[in-house]
């Protein structure tokens, strides 16, 4: 609790904890305030400027704007987090094993991990979707893998700072089993970096789950979704801008909230956000 | 030093064979293959789905299948794409340069830039130039490329009119014309990268600005702006050359999406087309492009690292 | 004029009156030489650096004044004060490694220090600057300014760093713990460098150390710090054979020697941390002497023979050095609990590249080492870093696999791996480490700490856990208190008895003590090390203890093996070892002590 009054009295911290705590009680509550059907098309109210009706305008299916924007961030968000729980569990076990056993084990198997790393993400998931099919169902898992493999750089080193630490040796003298050692003398040390990390994670992968929805591999229509609005609204941006604006801006605004929030938490746990190594 | 350089190439190498396989592998992995992908219903008919395997070879062993692909590999040939049906070497070829051409303009402007507006922040830190500065590359880092995109069309294009946004170019037009198509998207890929790249660059100078050597020349005397040069400077960015490399080797997956955002002809969007199109041998051979350039540019990086480091250059006596 | 004058200097962190130096007062004239001595935490670094107009971000001086050749350094210009530096006054910082840019030649930077305040033409800076490098002493003076500093040993760059300090030919030379890290016989030779230069030079010199031997080297007159305050300031033969004041007393009678026998005694209690000393006297806690007067602050009041003392209870009787229980006699005869036989570790296979390029495969760490530990004895190891002293004591608890030779354990073979070993075997060999900061896993309580061994080795309940664990917290002479704390909120003294603790929790038969109190201040090394004599003499555990400073181990150990790159040059008991010592590198460790003598010594003479 200590932490999250450090966080909020900075003011970058409270305004991305604000950003992201509205954005999650607008994906909670949306569906019971939305004020107009968000995928009924209405062929009368092709592309309205914002007004008292429609605040967000309408899109060129005449669909309000203002309530596919409320939902636009609920399939992605929930794409994201699942996607992002088994990045980190996964990234996470692997690099703190790793970290811990060293040695030739370690060397190979961060061979594999560079190759895989070397592979761009966003192709093995534009693959992988091509041959699946488009949906959560195939989407969350190859997230996770392709997202893991960044973690386990993160958690290895984090892990590696402690590793080297005489209370490590001390534990593995005294005969302590390899797993013991993992999750009681080195997970709790590195648990606020991963934290941070996490937090990370979750708004590239927002950010990777809006980037499909555009090249039409994430989210499929008629789901309303920010990304896939705005490659919608790409043809009529001349005419229509709002179209791609508030999109855009409900987008932008929880990333910039999540970026701000983590940068504070860092602040507040002593952590190096960028490398997630302990500074205090 | 010499041994430190043929580890770090042999590492690359391996590397470079594992990607391969990893590719290889992965495609074999997923449900059917390129002739069913390719046949779409048709597959459901016997005689064409064999017919279709026997002429591309899917008929025999995996392993056999790795090695002739790795064997034609190392010789420069491709395979042939189904769709196209034309060698592979020749329908990515061109696009391979123009997607040069976007990136290394994309990087030759970028992290001079990046690097500079870095150092300058972090001398001023704190300051407004410092906020300023930071702030808008903490917003510039949150928007993904297709925002940045359609926002830059949106003003360049459709406001104000001095760009034709979308690229019109061909594939194989000149590399000149490419070049002057090059401004809007190169800004859009530069953009996120120049922005952790500098966040990058501020820290590492704030952190060196509080090492003993520093207090150790301001104790000698020397004024402060020779210190920053010959003291702070080399030493702050020195580290973050191996992670600049990382970061443009990043590039390649901002390729895709520009691309196809600006419908620039290169082999990002050439990635999209072939995965819509399901044309596996493709697909297989743009990841493993892909997959190379990553190795590549993470050695070179590495490497120049290795050359600027004292530390590296030479061993204790 | 006094070259160095400070005034009732008060130095607090930033936005607060928590004090780090409170009313700290030196003058120096030319040619004088003055050292700081103290432990961690007590200011003199702090002291030092705004001697030279320096303080650390999150510091503000907030009383007093410090004048250098008549001008003070709160009123003058920034050009003038990088004008002083370097030319007038000079520092050699603490660690040398760190101070040298690592991107620039050595030869560069050392000229850099002349062409700042010296506008001679490149030619000439060319020349002083071999001048001076012979002038400390390096080998090659002509060809060792093109190396860069990581390609230099530490003795080395610690020359490099004090050429460049007398680069301008300063009149005053600050030196900040200047053999801090080096080995014991490089720190002789730095040290009698420093004396030439100060006869050559006739320069006036401030010395910090904690080392209170390289002050009675180098320096007049010696200052003690406690807490931030200067508690006594006497010429330094006095200091060091009649210290007045409780605390310089107490610490001086800490240190071991070698012509001492037995272990030296502690002060009890512990410093306060920077900053945070309580009203009156901060040593008032501590000091047997204290009486009521001592709730006011004493000030510094001078004495007839220059010196000066701020206490209310000074001693000016002589030092009588208090004996502590000396080691015991003959170890147990009957199969040692350890033996070790031709033991040989290499650090790695020589890598399959190496082997192509036909590099010579490097030398193994330690090379055909035996030796044996009897039932209750204290074995002492010492050597130089790189020895392989820590390599073997690593050996035994089963972390770094030997390449040749065994090891037993009560005459059963140890296997080589913690992870080939049953449980019995592994409870019955314990381990406690250097680090302070390091040993104790800053997420864990006390408790948790100590209750993993009893869990592991004897499935104990919480409630046994619990009486075991406050029995082990007595047992290393600390509060109850302390089994709800977590290591952050301990000192270094009392986190390695928490690691004591947490080793004899086992039961052990064997305990390794690897350097365990090379990282504390000298009197709390005390403690710990009787601390260690006496546990290990209640229990009948024997004991190898692994240190760098023969002194110490002198002190505390039955018997003692010399280690010399790799192979043990003398063993036998401590006391004719040390006495008369027969290899010649025996010989230069016990040379290289510093001497602190007692009022007898007629040899003793500064410089």
């Amino acid at each position: 609790m200590s932490v999250l009054r450090a966080v909020l009295s900075q003011p970058s911290g409270a305004i991305g904890v604000a950003l992201v705590t509205g954005h999650v009680a607008l994906a909670l509550l949306s569906p019971v305030i939305l004020p107009h059907d968000p995928i009924a098309q209405n062929a009368d109210l092709i592309l309205r400027a914002p007004s008292l009706t429609h605040p967000f305008g309408t899109d060129r299916l005449g669909r309000d704007i203002l309530s596919r924007a409320m939902l636009g961030g609920r399939e992605a968000m929930l794409i994201a987090t699942l996607s992002t729980l088994i990045a980190m569990i996964w990234g996470t076990a692997v690099g703190l094993f790793l970290a811990l056993v060293g040695g030739r084990t370690d060397t190979y198997v961060m061979r594999i991990v560079d190759a895989l790393s070397s592979i761009p993400g966003i192709l093995i998931v534009m693959i992988f979707v091509a041959a699946l099919g488009v949906g959560p169902a195939a989407l969350i898992p190859i997230l996770g893998y392709s997202y893991g493999l960044g973690v386990v750089y993160i958690a290895r080193a984090a892990a590696l700072d402690f590793v080297a630490r005489d209370f490590v040796m001390s534990a593995q003298a005294r005969g302590h089993a390899r797993t013991i050692i993992l999750l009681r003398e080195v997970l709790p040390n590195v648990r606020d970096s991963l934290a941070v990390q996490g937090a990370m994670q979750w708004s590239w992968l927002l950010l990777g789950v809006a980037s499909l929805s555009f090249l039409g591999l994430g989210v499929a229509p008629p789901t309303p979704d920010w990304g896939l609005m705005i490659a919608d609204a790409r043809g009529v941006m001349p005419t229509a801008p709002w179209a791609v604006l508030w999109p855009m801006a409900m987008l932008s605004s929880l990333i910039v909230g999540v970026n701000l929030s983590a940068d504070a938490f860092a602040k507040a746990l002593g952590v190096d956000r960028q490398t997630g190594v302990r500074t205090a | 030093m010499l041994q430190m350089i043929l580890r770090r190439l042999g590492a690359a190498w391996i590397t470079v064979v594992v990607v391969a396989v990893v590719v290889f592998v992965g495609v074999e992995l997923m449900p059917g293959d390129a002739c069913t992908a390719m046949l779409g219903r048709d597959a459901a008919r016997v005689e064409v789905l064999e017919n279709c395997r026997g002429r591309m070879g899917l008929n025999r062993p995996p392993v056999e299948r790795f090695f002739a692909w790795a064997g034609d590999l190392a010789q420069g040939d491709l395979g042939i794409s189904m769709k196209r049906e034309r060698p592979i070497v020749d329908i990515v070829g061109p696009r391979l340069r123009n997607t040069l051409i976007l990136a290394v303009s994309a990087a030759l402007a970028g992290v001079p830039l990046a690097i500079g507006l870095g150092v300058m922040v972090a001398l001023r830190r704190e300051r407004p130039f410092d906020i300023i500065v930071s702030t808008t590359a903490l917003i510039a880092m949150t928007m993904p490329e297709f925002v940045v995109a359609a926002l830059l069309i949106l003003i360049f294009a459709i406001w104000l009119g001095w760009s034709a946004g979308v690229v019109t170019a061909a594939y194989d037009a000149p590399a000149l014309t490419l070049l002057f198509a090059t401004p809007l998207p190169a800004v859009t890929l530069a953009l996120v990268y120049i922005a952790h790249i500098m966040r990058m660059v501020r820290s590492s100078v704030i952190d060196t600005a509080g090492a003993d050597y520093i207090l150790m020349a301001r104790m000698k005397g020397v004024p402060e702006r020779r210190i920053v040069r010959r003291h702070l400077l080399p030493n702050a960015i020195l580290p973050t050359i191996p992670v600049i490399g990382l970061t443009l080797a990043w590039l390649l997956s901002g390729v895709v999406i520009v691309e196809s955002a600006f419908n620039y002809p290169g082999i990002g969007r050439l990635a999209v087309n072939a995965v819509a199109d399901r044309d596996l041998p493709l697909v297989q051979a743009i990841t493993l492009i892909f997959g190379l350039i990553y190795v590549s540019m993470t050695l070179v990086a590495d490497l120049l690292a290795m050359a600027l480091n004292p530390r590296l250059r030479t061993r204790r006596l | 004029m006094k070259l160095l004058d400070a005034q009732d200097l008060t130095i607090c962190r930033s936005g607060s009156d928590s004090a780090i130096v409170s009313a700290a007062s030196l003058a120096l004239g030319p040619g004088e030489t003055i050292g700081i001595g103290g432990e961690s935490g007590c200011g003199k670094s702090t002291l030092l650096l705004a001697l030279m107009g320096i303080v650390k971000p999150g510091l503000t001086v907030t009383g007093g004044r410090v004048h250098i050749s008549g001008k003070d350094l709160a009123t003058i210009s920034d050009g003038t004060m990088r004008g002083l530096r370097g030319r007038f006054v000079a520092m050699v910082p603490q660690s040398a490694a760190m101070a040298l840019t690592p991107t620039m030649r050595v030869g560069a930077q050392l000229a850099e220090a002349m062409a700042v305040h010296d506008a001679s033409p490149p030619g000439d800076i060319a020349a002083h600057t071999t001048a001076l490098f012979e002038k400390v002493r390096l080998p090659e003076p002509d060809r060792i300014g093109k190396r860069y500093p990581h390609e230099l040993s530490g003795g080395q760059m610690q020359r490099v760093a004090i050429a460049m300090a007398l680069a301008c030919r300063p009149k005053l030379l600050l030196l900040d713990e200047p053999t801090t890290g080096l080995d014991v016989t490089t720190q002789a030779g730095i040290l009698d460098l420093l004396g030439d230069l100060r006869r050559e030079t006739g320069m006036a010199m401030v010395c910090v150390s904690h080392d209170i031997g390289v002050l009675a080297r180098l320096t007049d007159r010696v200052a003690v710090m406690y807490a931030g305050r200067i508690v006594e300031e006497r010429p330094t033969a006095t200091l060091l054979t009649r210290p007045a004041h409780p605390y310089a007393r107490a610490l001086l009678a800490s240190v071991p020697r070698i012509e001492i026998p037995g272990l030296p005694p502690s002060i009890p209690g512990s410093p306060p941390p920077p900053g945070m000393s309580g009203p009156g006297c901060a040593f008032a806690p501590r000091c047997s002497r204290a009486h009521a007067a001592c709730e006011q602050v004493p000030t510094l009041l001078p004495l007839p023979d220059g010196g000066r003392i701020a206490c209310h209870a000074p001693d000016h009787g002589p030092q009588a050095p208090v004996k502590g229980p000396g080691p015991r006699g003959a170890p147990e005869a009957g199969m040692p609990v350890i033996a070790v036989r031709n033991l040989v570790v290499r650090y790695r296979r020589a890598s399959f590249l190496a082997r192509i390029t036909r590099q010579r495969p490097p030398d193994p760490v330690v090379a055909d080492v035996s030796l044996t530990l009897a039932r209750g004895e204290i074995l002492g190891l010492v050597g130089e870093s790189g020895s392989g002293k820590s390599t073997i004591l690593r050996a035994i608890a089963g972390l770094w696999p030997p390449s040749a030779g065994n090891i037993t354990l009560d005459g059963a073979n140890l296997p080589a791996r913690v992870t080939a070993r049953d449980r019995a075997a592994l409870r019955r060999v314990q381990v406690v480490f250097q680090n302070p900061d390091a040993s104790l896993n800053p997420r864990h309580t006390v408790r948790e700490i100590l209750a993993q061994p009893l869990r592991l080795y004897f499935n104990a309940n919480p409630a046994e856990v619990e009486a075991r664990a406050r029995s082990l917290i007595a047992d290393v002479r600390l509060d109850p208190a302390h089994l709800d704390r977590r290591p952050a909120q301990l000192s270094g003294g009392e986190r390695q008895r928490v690691a004591l603790a947490r080793a004899f929790a086992a039961e052990p038969d064997v305990i390794l003590c690897d350097e365990v109190t090379s990282a504390l201040d000298v009197s709390v090394q005390a403690s710990v090390l009787s601390l260690i004599h006496d546990l290990c003499h209640a229990r009948g555990t024997s004991c190898l203890f692994v240190a760098h400073d023969i002194a110490v181990v002198a002190a505390l150990c039955d018997r003692v093996a010399v280690l010399h790159q790799g192979r043990i040059v003398e063993q036998g008991p401590a006391r004719s070892v040390c006495s008369i010592p027969e290899h010649p590198f025996t010989r230069s460790l016990i040379g290289a002590v510093h001497r602190i003598p007692d009022v007898h010594d007629n040899s003793f003479r500064v410089g």
